[in-house]
């Protein structure tokens, strides 16, 4: 199962998939996406790369184990919530921030943007954690 | 966007509507008489690709450009469907 073909495609659609899904975390708080649909189509583009170079290339291409990204995601999640504490606010108030970064204008940042980056890497882990196990056998 | 213009678009789309679902039935019918397996997971893939462009003409026709990100999603998606299951097929192949 390890054509030229298949792993020279895998080898472009993997960061083409890795940016659209980062794309669909940063867009999902107020339009379509967020961090569930990033975390999937993230762990399809390595699940991709793992069918086409073996599990072994994609557990190295991670460079950790997938269940430290759900350990990670869980943590982020967490801290985005207790970051209102500071404020004397009920926990997960979302906090917002406004950036004026150059050539992009003013942008709002916020905890429920850390927040979905912790979905994004729960579901990551726990998909790869499922797909690769399921591979190896 | 004049009348004229918008006549031609909503027939544009009928047509298109109609010719997918033609594909669809044709599609659908591979996948149900398929004899081999490798048929049915060409049938399924081709299912696939018509959904992203039954996706992209529902897009135009309700006029909502969010729709065209499900069609992304999907063509990039599929693809990865197709070669599991070929993976699949293959694999089966070998052990028997």
């Amino acid at each position: 199962m390890t054509t030229v073909i298949l792993r020279t495609a895998a080898r472009y659609l993997l960061p083409l998939m890795l940016l659209f899904s980062v794309f669909l975390v940063l867009r999902g708080h107020h339009e379509p996406g967020g961090g569930f649909v990033g975390g999937l189509v993230a762990s399809s583009s390595v699940i991709l790369y793992a069918l086409a170079s073996g599990v072994r290339d994609a557990a190295h291409l991670l460079r950790t184990d997938p269940r430290m990204l759900i350990g990670a995601g869980l943590l982020l999640a967490l801290a985005s919530g207790l970051l209102s504490f500071f404020g004397g606010q009920p926990f997960m108030t979302g906090q917002w921030v406004s950036l004026v970064l150059p050539g992009m204008g003013e942008i709002h940042v916020g905890t429920p943007l850390v927040f979905d980056v912790g979905v994004y890497l729960v579901v990551l882990g726990t998909v790869l954690t499922i797909i690769l196990s399921l591979l190896e056998q | 966007m004049n009348g004229y213009e918008s006549t031609i678009l909503q027939a544009a789309l009928l047509a298109a509507a109609l010719m997918l679902t033609a594909a669809f039935l044709l599609a659908f019918l591979r996948l149900i008489r398929g004899p081999s397996v490798p048929d049915r997971v060409v049938a399924l893939d081709l299912v696939a690709v018509l959904v992203v462009a039954a996706v992209a003409v529902q897009c135009i026709a309700a006029d909502q450009p969010v729709l065209f990100d499900a069609a992304l999603v999907l063509a990039l998606v599929a693809f990865l469907g197709t070669v599991a299951f070929a993976r699949y097929v293959e694999r089966s192949g070998r052990d028997d």
